[in-house]
């Protein structure tokens, strides 16, 4: 029993570190990666020289992860942490301080969802590398991002703030809107796989089509596939998508948010970035799976195998997932810094007029196919 | 009346966009009724930049108001100089040489183009492309070096005096030109490719802030907004000041939205053709002085440095040009070609003014209190083609040494007048780019 809780809460601590890990690195690679993109040097000069005789050999080893600005986002975090705890004259306290912890909470919460891994077998006990095995997954992925509205409603009605009030009615409006497309994409991945857990998702990846092309979501539901990814990107609320920030029209829901506080809205961007990469990741792109490799090890469509280990064959599957998940916070990022920024009926146009209908014709082309498979 | 019966009251949001906001430069301020996410009215409030310009004119001599010019339309200072020197050439009746003119307009059009690319910039920076936004000011930073090769400033230049200019050119300033276009055309086409075809830049800009010709003509607005609106009318073709008569190019015309796309448009546009009035000006212009050795051969500065090194200094003392030409106190003999030799407007040379004592003298009259230069009492107007649009100064002499008043009609105070009637029925999302292709700047604005 107690065995049991301790595996889980093992489970949630991987889950939290990759998770705080990859949004606390998002805020280097963003100063980065928009560096590049826009031929500037970004973020190079936070860092320290050790001045004590007895360290002074490490000094060249911190040159370089000065020039790669590496140290910047301790250099964010201390700054952010040492600002005054400040609200805003004539707005609700108590709710303007618990807006953040709202947020962050329930862009966590999701992930508990989300399978990194197969089950492991260890001492003679299988662990199904998933914080929380649920048979509703997605469903409760989305009721999670759902509730974190609750969080910007309240930082922008607890603000005072003209900007912070506009920005919520955006960031709710748009969220919600765009979660029906994003239910409705899914819907089709549903019936592909039959199942609504996403472990069993995963699993059903594992196939192969016509003998060797991996039966990836991306694969059976390429429309699918960039319906979700748009609507994703609409909800982590970055450029194209970044209407309740807007940062030249409306500033945004934080508007009246500085130091910590602020920092936990930033950080729960990253973590949602990291979701959603996570999400396209799990539904579309394999999951954990890589491809040809199976519970024995590689068997190619050829007839070549290669026979790995069981931990080899574990190892290989949460660091797919984690690469495959990397790649998509990288995508995201270059999506952030190319595109301008759409306008608020424009946003509700794409979402209601567009991609919805689409999705739709989507499910019933979907449902159409299978049952012609079914009957051939 | 039951609850359901009764009519739903909706109340309208006062939203104070400004002077504290990142896209209103710190400068202006809007105060908009909204009806959700729509103007309902829109006030626009300016004058947070006001300096006393035009009051500030009339404390110094007809000399010093050059600098107060540069502040006044701070991204393309250059023109500004040109139109006040005019005013006051008008009012004393004396010309500039050819070589000076050209060297105007080439200043001029080079700041015309930093200007479109500031303006056009921070415009789609305020989209939300911010990449874009950097890529343009790096066109501009080429643009900026070019200015400060001749200039000795990035922004604030005082390159215009009255009857000519500062300076002559630096050497090979063409090679230089020639590079930095090359370089900004190469931006341009990038983010040509970029922005002028994205999906969700023309919805963002394509009919938004429409205006209508009439409309543009009741406010008067001039320059590329007006052009962007179907008004076909730029100074520099129909009344030709300066010696835009001998170039050769076209003028723009939006092709009948009125709207900010055709804003965008017009100025992308205009910058070609500012760089083609350069090249063909580096082209016609009459040569400037030249350093020759003993045997009539030309010599460079590069020459000049090459013969020191060999110890062939004696020669060298009998040259009349020494090096760079920019800085002052070396443009001796070179002066004459770029700026009108008359003493009583021409600040003598700093070699002349430290080296004898007629250059002393000649100095002194022209800086000191109550000296200076004494325009015959008048009036005059001298009036170029800014960047923003007509730029006009219309200066008033008593005869005395200093400015009885010198009015700036600056270009982009009709369109801020109109901003109310462009920005009812948008979205607050659209304030910054229609505010962002008006290209407001505060210090022209507010004076």
């Amino acid at each position: 029993m107690w065995i049991d809780v301790a595996i889980k809460v093992g489970l949630a601590m991987v889950m939290m570190l990759i998770v705080i890990n990859i949004a606390g690195i998002h805020s280097w690679v963003e100063r980065k990666q928009s560096a590049v993109i826009q031929d500037r040097w970004g973020a190079n000069r936070a860092g320290f020289t050790f001045r004590a005789p007895l360290l002074r050999w490490l000094n060249p080893v911190m040159r370089p992860i000065i020039y790669l600005g590496l140290l910047q986002p301790l250099a964010d975090l201390m700054k952010l942490v040492a600002k005054e705890n400040w609200s805003p004259v004539g707005g609700m306290k108590w709710l303007h301080a618990s807006a953040p912890f709202f947020y962050l909470l329930f862009a966590f919460v999701g992930f508990s969802a989300i399978p990194f891994g197969d089950t492991l077998h260890v001492a003679g006990r299988d662990i199904s590398l998933q914080v929380a095995h649920l048979n509703v997954g997605f469903v409760f992925i989305f009721a999670m991002a759902g509730l974190g509205v609750y969080g910007i409603v309240l930082s922008g009605v607890s603000s005072n703030n003209n900007y912070a009030f506009l920005g919520a009615v955006r960031a709710a409006s748009q969220m919600i809107s765009y979660e029906v497309t994003l239910g409705a994409t899914v819907i089709g991945i549903v019936m592909v796989y039959g199942s609504l857990d996403l472990q069993e998702i995963v699993r059903g990846q594992g196939a192969l089509l016509w003998g060797w092309l991996p039966k990836w979501g991306v694969f059976v539901q390429p429309l699918g596939c960039i319906l979700f990814f748009t609507a994703a990107l609409a909800e982590t609320k970055r450029i194209p998508f970044d209407l309740p920030e807007g940062e030249s029209e409306i500033i945004g829901y934080f508007t009246e948010y500085s130091g910590t506080k602020f920092g936990m809205f930033m950080l729960a961007d990253f973590v949602e970035t990291v979701m959603v990469a996570a999400l396209t990741t799990t539904l579309f792109f394999g999951g954990w799976q890589f491809p040809y490799l199976h519970a024995s090890g590689f068997v190619f469509p050829w007839g070549a195998q290669v026979a790995v280990g069981h931990y080899g064959v574990v190892a290989i599957q949460v660091i797919s997932f984690l690469i495959k998940v990397v790649l998509f916070c990288w995508l995201l990022m270059t999506i952030r810094w190319t595109l301008p920024r759409f306008r608020y009926d424009q946003l509700m146009d794409l979402g209601w007029k567009r991609m919805l209908p689409v999705s739709l014709a989507n499910i019933a082309v979907t449902g159409l196919v299978i049952l012609l498979i079914e009957a051939l | 009346m039951t609850v359901t019966e009764r009519p739903l009251t909706t109340k309208s949001m006062l939203l104070n966009l400004g002077p504290s906001h990142p896209s209103m430069h710190g400068v202006v301020r809007f105060v908009l009724e909204l009806d959700g996410e729509s103007i309902v009215k829109a006030d626009c409030e300016i004058g947070y930049l006001h300096r006393g310009f035009e009051k500030m004119s009339e404390q110094g001599s007809y000399l010093t108001v050059i600098p107060y010019t540069d502040r006044l339309n701070y991204v393309s200072p250059s023109i500004n100089n040109q139109g006040y020197c005019i005013a006051v050439e008008k009012l004393m009746g004396i010309t500039v040489p050819e070589r000076g003119e050209y060297l105007r307009v080439i200043m001029s059009e080079i700041g015309r183009i930093a200007d479109h690319l500031t303006c056009i910039g921070a415009a789609t920076m305020e989209v939300g492309a911010f990449t874009a936004f950097l890529y343009y000011v790096e066109a501009r930073e080429a643009i900026y070096d070019l200015i400060e090769a001749v200039t000795g400033a990035r922004l604030t230049v005082s390159f215009g005096r009255i009857g000519g200019v500062k300076a002559d050119l630096p050497d090979c300033f063409s090679n230089q030109v020639h590079k930095a276009f090359a370089r900004t055309r190469e931006i341009l086409v990038e983010c040509d490719k970029l922005l002028s075809r994205n999906r969700i830049f023309m919805d963002r800009m394509r009919d938004v802030g429409v205006m209508s010709k009439e409309r543009t003509l009741a406010y008067s607005i001039q320059g590329p907004f007006a052009r962007a609106n179907g008004v076909d009318w730029d100074l520099r073709r129909d009344e030709p000041y300066s010696i835009y008569d001998r170039l050769e190019f076209e003028v723009p015309i939006g092709d009948g939205h009125c709207d900010n796309y055709e804003r965008y448009a017009v100025r992308f546009a205009e910058m070609e053709q500012s760089m083609r009035m350069v090249e063909q000006c580096l082209e016609q212009m009459p040569k400037g002085a030249v350093a020759v050795d003993e045997s009539g051969r030309e010599l460079t500065g590069a020459d000049l440095v090459e013969e020191a090194k060999r110890g062939l200094t004696g020669g060298v003392q009998e040259l009349r040009v020494v090096a760079d030409p920019t800085l002052n106190g070396t443009h001796r003999g070179q002066i004459e070609q770029v700026t009108n030799p008359d003493k009583h407007v021409l600040l003598p040379s700093k070699e002349e003014a430290y080296g004898s004592i007629e250059g002393l003298m000649n100095h002194f009259k022209l800086v000191m209190t109550g000296h200076g230069l004494h325009p015959p009492a008048g009036e005059a107007y001298g009036v170029v083609e800014g960047a923003n649009g007509e730029l006009g100064f219309y200066v008033v002499s008593d005869g005395t040494d200093r400015p009885y008043r010198v009015r700036c009609h600056p270009p982009c105070f009709p369109i801020v007048a109109a901003m109310s009637e462009l920005l009812v029925g948008h979205m607050i999302a659209d304030v910054t780019p229609i505010f962002g292709m008006v290209n407001m700047i505060a210090g022209e604005l507010d004076r």
